[in-house]
């Protein structure tokens, strides 16, 4: 098969913030999470959890809180803003101030008509929800002590707020207080400190779920106002709950990293009395659960140790089914490094700057399994903070290494690069279509820059020594309104992909600046396409892991890609949880295709037969120890490497030697800050 | 464990300038055990009622009068006595307000100090050694008196003792930097005098403290550098041989307490009960070097106890009433209710399971301002709780006996009676406080069953070993008597719970079950889930048997130590098919009780001796009950695993080697027990061959752990990988 010489990085440091708030649409399967710098990612959990858009933050303005109202998606933070989000054009769409100070929580009653803020100055604030925006319609009776969290009753007549030491009820009618119902501080040294209800549940039986500061998931009666149970679950917070759909399991999110479970069952097998015991534990995070969510069949925590985790209840689903498997989610699932193949530069991007480093060299040749001696020390070579407060969005590389452009939610720059004296110049003139990008793209000569801007339309545009002059924008036929969240261009020019995630793909000729055809439309978001260089076959990877491949010549299935979806793909592939970020080819073997997830990265050999079902999918081990003769014999198309973990970018140099960008994970869980203080035995 | 609770203060101290003394001259007894009367230094005394944290009244003898002998209580006459001025007795009663018009009188000689106890007559010590009683003194106040000591001698220390049959006074004198212990009976007088042993040079004793134990007078005395020494008088005297030459006074060391830098200045050791020493003014061995604690020793164990800081300075003052300490110190006076109970070994090493006093549920529970003010605001829960228990205990006590009744009550009711109110008394719901106490309880109740054939109480016995606050050193002759009484259900609770059973008795239990016979075990109930163990590895040998009839043994161990056994042992089986090995050679009940012989622990050097009383056909029973067991434990590795206890494997072999070495001759002799012998030998050899097949295995474990050394990677590398 062949030999690499493998550049592995590890000097990106990629740093993840902490989960701040999460909402699940159950109707949609989305769920929202807001992250700590403000930026707000879209899972699908419908395909594959999927992250299948990102809005990027802005400096100053992080949610506390979110809530979906329909498809619409709003937030509040201690900025004291509402935040609509534009999910379309992934930026937000409108700002409200809510004149309240801070917020703590939000909150929209199921009717969808209004949604309900509690701010810092004791008001609960509500909002009519209009056709394209939110007016304030009325306060609640103002009380005394922040509003720390909020929960609509069903019905949508009463709302259960947690404030400081207490939890009230208003009735949403006539705005007044129906009930006051007080929390028991901590014991011990906590006792004079005021108890805050961090989170609070309203069911339709009217039992209300509160989570507060001294660690205690409280069930009350609503409708007397009397705590009916006391569960003491940690001895910190306990700072996210969560209800499923039909109100008969609850999770709590502790800061000591636990989410527990409460169920609503009979306490006697075989009785009708019904009460909420406490069932499971879960311990996955190291550090606080902010976020929760409670899916049909699984619990989704996040908190300060950035990662997403989903957890699925195994009285839900089938055991030892890739559906009863747990998923972290601690990367991305789109490249935050690009690459200038030909000048051998990485660029990396960051929320607030970006970083171009140039790999180091070796002298000579080794054997497999070598480590050669850096002759050159990887140096970085720019360091280029952003302007304005919105966080970069995207940003890109020439293949050459002269052009650098990076995009925000306002704006777009364009930087000329001279990489043997380093020196960085601002493009000033711009064409005024080009303001801000949700992809960015260079052809493989450099010479054109393609931006996919709103309506999945992208902007072409020229570049030459000096200047850059608008082109043309190419606009897909089917009009959908879905960002675009994948560019490609094909290596001889000719060729321009894009897929959105509305999962269409379409392929324009450049030549002709014209929709040359779109790709029949899968269930599941591609996550990686590229085009062959030499026979323009398209390749797409699915968050479902399948992988097509479609003559943009003949506009069909080639007959590799039928093969492989009559035989199938292996299960082992199958289950991998990691969605595919970036596919390539090789430029010696026209057969080869180069594709990476976070924890492998896979040659596949068009020319030699696919793994069977029996067969061994990770087989690099048992070639490795076989004479050379008999290795064609036990060989198949996927030839898997899992020698680097935690990959964020894998890609092929014009020498044919790889990139690897790692970033391992106990990198990431050092510069964690230390979590809270847990008693072990004899410390 | 002893514990000091939470002090509070009487009152407040005018110490000297230089702060060289307390401004304290006594603290004395007063009618009860809630009163004392306190002598400051100058010219006044104080009552108090110590509970209350109150002064009752006050007296003052005139200014430019001092008071140099602290008063004392005539518990006869209700009076108080005390002497200013060296020579001037006064006496007075409660209701004099002036103490210049009560009674005075003058006597011929310096007083050294008045002394009194309740139910005898005061006496008076003068400088000079010399004793009266004070009626006969008053009688005749300017009667002479004659001079005890030598010229240069003076008395540092003084005290009075009352034993049933005589009273004594006690006390030291110093001459020369020789120290001198003079022991006055009164009633008939005799006196004699005792030479204390010099300690290093320069070191004279800082404090002594007297109590009586076993009709003999001890003496605790502590010297600068940290020992504290114990000597012992006999009571009665050896013959009057008065103004002989000093007796040199044996000694012994009791403790050697660290005492941080440099000697002690100020520093007092005072008895409290036969065991427990409360010492002040040395530093707490794990609390650096600062010389202000309390701390209560264990003189038998050589334990701290408990220790608690004073604040200020400490003036080497310690007196001791009826469970409280009496401490002045910085410029308080401070009252520290202790507690010791009896203590035992296991106790004294953290070993038996007692609930943590808490400082709350001080016996004597005092109301402290401190308390009241600060804490419990601070935590309320606290309060809330030990109300709840003070009413719980009320509502409970008011129906059963006190402790105190029910040691009373098994002195002399009936078996029913006395088990009812051992049941009342265990179901209270702060069962931990009582902890003493039940040893108490226990002991009298095996007192009175052995006293008495008719007499016994197995069920509160039992319950009272279930408490788990019992120990053997508590109640030595509990296990005994339930051996006796045949009670084997006690017998295992006992050998279950008690960490601290002698290896005699272990001994002597281990002969009584293998001796008596299995249709008597067999009546016997026992523990439940020890019989479960004993059953699964009988049940193992049933099914065993069913294997066998059908099936070839397994192990290698098994054929041949069949082979070997088949003719020596000489016992004739009906199931032919089954090796003797396999067939449990004691009942199911006998087996549960051996089982929990295996798991006492022992030390083999005490065990071996008592061993070796077995006879030997028995010594060849337990022998091939081993065996039989080993045999289980090795074919089945599960049997040990299910979490219920049972002897473990260990066990098992450090008994058959005890065994072995007890009766080594014996065996070697006797022919039936040749085959066992042959077996045990294969099982030696057994081991002996795991062992070498494990040490084969170590080298290549080893190997495993070197391969698993990871790569540190840097920050950027260039590798070389191929894929195939």
């Amino acid at each position: 098969m062949g030999e690499f010489k493998v550049h592995r990085v590890r000097f990106f440091d990629y740093m993840p913030t902490a989960i701040r708030a999460m909402a699940f649409n159950p109707r949609t399967e989305r769920l929202a999470v807001a992250r700590a710098d403000g930026a707000l990612e879209i899972f699908n959990f419908a395909d594959n959890y999927f992250q299948e858009k990102v809005i990027p933050g802005q400096d100053g303005r992080a949610a506390e809180a979110l809530c979906w109202l329909g498809q619409r998606l709003f937030s509040a933070g201690l900025n004291g803003e509402i935040t609509e989000y534009d999910l379309e054009n992934l930026r937000p769409r409108y700002t409200v101030e809510a004149y309240g100070g801070p917020i703590w929580s939000i909150s929209g009653n199921s009717q969808g008509t209004l949604l309900a803020v509690g701010c810092e100055d004791g008001t609960v604030k509500m909002f009519e929800i209009l056709e394209e925006r939110i007016q304030f319609q009325r306060n609640l009776d103002r009380q005394k002590g922040r509003i720390v969290s909020l929960c609509w009753h069903p019905s949508g007549t009463l709302i259960a707020a947690g404030m400081m030491d207490m939890i009230k009820i208003f009735d949403a009618e006539s705005g007044r207080a129906t009930h006051r119902l007080l929390v028991e501080r901590g014991v011990g040294a906590s006792k004079g400190r005021e108890v805050v209800v961090w989170s609070i549940a309203f069911l339709s039986d009217h039992t209300i779920f509160s989570g507060d500061s001294a660690g205690k998931v409280q069930v009350w009666d609503g409708l007397t106002g009397t705590l009916v149970r006391t569960h003491l679950v940690t001895k910190w917070d306990v700072m996210a709950l969560s209800t499923s759909q039909d109100e008969s399991s609850a999770v709590a999110g502790t800061s000591e990293g636990t989410v527990v479970q409460f169920q609503f069952l009979p306490s006697i097998v075989g009785q009708q009395d019904k009460e909420w015991v406490r069932t499971r534990t879960f311990k996955n995070h190291s550090h606080d659960v902010r976020g929760l969510a409670h899916t049909d069949i699984a619990v989704v925590s996040g908190g300060m140790d950035t990662q997403l985790v989903v957890r699925p209840l195994l009285d839900k689903v089938e055991k030892n089914t890739q559906e009863s498997a747990m998923r972290k989610i601690a990367f991305p699932h789109r490249s935050l490094v690009c690459c200038a193949k030909k000048a051998g530069l990485l660029l990396f991007q960051f929320p607030d700057h970006l970083e171009l480093w140039r790999l180091g060299e070796s002298n000579g040749h080794g054997s497999p399994g070598d480590s050669l001696s850096v002759k050159r020390k990887p140096e970085k070579l720019i360091q280029l903070k952003r302007k304005g407060e919105d966080h970069i969005s995207c940003s890109a590389l020439s293949p050459c290494g002269g052009w650098l452009a990076y995009s925000t939610v306002t704006s777009f720059r364009l930087y000329r690069l001279q990489n043997n004296n380093i020196s960085v110049t601002k493009v000033s003139k711009l064409p005024k279509d080009l303001r801000a990008a949700q992809q960015l793209c260079f052809s493989s000569d450099s010479t054109k820059l393609f931006a996919s801007c709103s309506r999945s339309s992208v902007v072409v545009v020229a570049l030459n020594q000096s200047e850059c002059k608008y082109l043309q924008t190419l606009r897909p036929k089917s009009g959908s309104s879905q960002p675009i969240h994948l560019l490609c261009v094909s290596e001889d020019g000719k060729w321009l992909a894009t897929a959105n995630t509305d999962c269409e793909i379409h392929v324009f000729n450049l030549d002709k600046l014209k929709l040359h055809c779109t790709v029949p439309v899968y269930s599941s978001c591609p996550t990686a396409i590229a085009i062959h260089p030499t026979h323009s076959n398209l390749v797409v990877v699915h968050a479902d892991q399948q992988i097509f491949e479609y003559s943009l010549v003949h506009k069909e299935y080639t007959e590799w890609s039928r093969k492989l979806q009559k035989q199938g793909l292996h299960s082992l592939w199958m289950e991998r949880d990691t969605p595919v970020t970036h596919v390539t080819f090789s430029s010696k073997n026209a057969a080869h295709i180069i594709l990476h997830d976070t924890f492998m990265f896979c040659i596949i050999d068009q020319s030699l037969p696919l793994p069977e079902a029996k067969t061994l999918l990770y087989n690099q081990m048992t070639l490795r120890s076989l004479p050379e003769s008999e290795r064609i014999m036990h060989s198949h198309a996927f030839k898997i490497c899992k020698n680097f973990q935690h990959l964020l970018c894998l890609r092929l140099l014009d020498d044919n030697s790889l990139v690897v960008v790692e970033r391992p994970l106990l990198d990431i869980m050092s510069q964690l800050p230390a979590p809270v203080r847990q008693k072990k035995f004899a410390t | 464990m002893a514990a000091l609770y939470e002090g509070y203060t009487l009152c407040g101290l005018t110490p000297s300038q230089n702060l060289s003394n307390s401004g304290i001259q006594g603290v004395n007894a007063e009618r009860d055990s809630d009163h004392v009367v306190v002598t400051d230094s100058t010219r006044s005394v104080t009552l108090f009622k110590v509970s209350d944290q109150k002064p009752l009244s006050s007296w003052t003898v005139k200014q430019g009068q001092t008071l140099t002998c602290s008063a004392v209580y005539n518990s006869q006459s209700k009076e108080y006595v005390a002497v200013s001025d060296s020579k001037v007795i006064r006496i007075w009663k409660e209701e004099d307000i002036l103490l210049d018009k009560a009674f005075k009188a003058t006597v011929s000689s310096d007083v050294w100090k008045v002394h009194s106890a309740a139910g005898v007559e005061p006496v008076v010590l003068f400088q000079k050694g010399a004793v009266r009683l004070l009626d006969s003194l008053l009688s005749a106040p300017q009667q002479p008196i004659e001079e005890v000591l030598a010229q240069e001698e003076a008395i540092r220390w003084s005290t009075n003792l009352v034993t049933e049959l005589q009273q004594f006074v006690i006390f030291t004198t110093e001459q020369k930097g020789d120290h001198f212990l003079y022991l006055q009976r009164l009633n008939p007088n005799t006196l004699q005098r005792f030479r204390l042993e010099r300690e290093e040079p320069g070191l004279s004793p800082l404090s002594f403290s007297v109590s009586c134990k076993d009709k003999h007078i001890r003496l605790i005395y502590l010297y600068p550098n940290g020992h504290v020494y114990q000597s012992l008088v006999p009571v009665r005297g050896l013959g009057a041989d008065e103004g002989a030459q000093a007796l040199p006074l044996p000694r012994s060391l009791l403790l050697a307490l660290p005492v941080g830098e440099g000697l002690l200045e100020a520093a007092s050791a005072q008895v409290l009960d036969e065991a427990h020493v409360a010492v002040v003014g040395l530093p707490h061995p794990s609390a650096g070097a600062g010389k202000d604690f309390l701390c209560i020793w264990n003189t038998n164990f050589q334990t701290l106890q408990a220790g608690k800081e004073m604040a200020g300075k400490i003036y080497g003052q310690l007196w001791c009433y009826s469970n409280k300490l009496f401490i002045p110190h910085g410029k308080t006076l401070s009252v520290i209710p202790y507690e010791c109970p009896k203590s035992s070994l296991a106790s004294a090493l953290g070993k038996l399971r007692q609930a943590k006093t808490g400082e709350s549920k001080a016996p004597t529970s005092v109301p402290s301002w401190n308390n009241i003010l600060h804490e419990d605001k601070a935590n309320p829960s606290r309060t809330v709780e030990t109300r709840k228990t003070r009413t719980t205990r009320k509502s409970t006590s008011a129906p059963s006996l006190t402790n105190d009744q029910i040691v009373e009550l098994i002195k002399t009711a009936s078996v029913a009676e006395v088990q009812k109110e051992v049941e009342v008394l265990l179901s209270r719901t702060d069962i931990q406080d009582l902890q003493p106490s039940l040893g108490q309880l226990a002991s009298a109740l095996v007192s009175r069953s052995l006293d008495e054939a008719a007499f016994y109480t197995p069920s509160s016995l039992v319950q009272l070993v279930h408490t788990r606050c019992l120990c053997h050193s508590m109640c030595p002759d509990l296990v005994l008597l339930a051996l006796e009484r045949k009670d084997y259900f006690l017998c295992q609770l006992c050998l279950q719970f008690f960490p601290d059973i002698p290896e005699a008795v272990t001994c002597a239990c281990l002969k009584t079950f293998i001796s008596m016979p299995d249709s008597d075990a067999d009546k016997v109930s026992l523990v439940p889930e020890s019989v479960s163990v004993m059953e699964t590895l009988m049940a193992r040998q049933r099914d065993l048997v069913g294997l066998q009839n059908g099936f070839s043994p397994t192990t290698n161990d098994v054929d041949h130590s069949e082979g070997l056994s088949g003719g020596g042992t000489g016992e004739k089986k009906k199931e032919t098919t089954t090796p003797p090995e396999h067939v449990c050679p004691v009942g199911l009940h006998k087996g549960v009780l051996l089982n929990e012989v295996l798991m006492t622990a022992y030390s083999d050097v005490f065990l071996l001796p008592h061993l070796k009383d077995l006879s030997p056909q028995h010594v060849v029973l337990f022998l091939r009950y081993l065996q039989f067991v080993y045999l289980k434990y090795s074919q089945d590795a599960f049997l040990q695993m299910h979490g219920l206890r049972s002897p473990s494997l260990t066990q098992i072999m450090d008994w058959v080697c005890l065994l072995l070495d007890a009766h080594f001759t014996v065996l070697v002799m006797s022919p039936e027990a040749k085959g066992l012998l042959l077996n045990l030998h294969t099982f030696v050899k057994s081991q002996v061959r795991l062992v070498s097949e494990l040490g084969k295995i170590e080298g290549s474990l080893h190997e495993l752990n070197k391969m698993k050394v990871k790569k540190d990677i840097g920050q950027y590398s260039i590798e070389v990988i191929e894929l195939f």
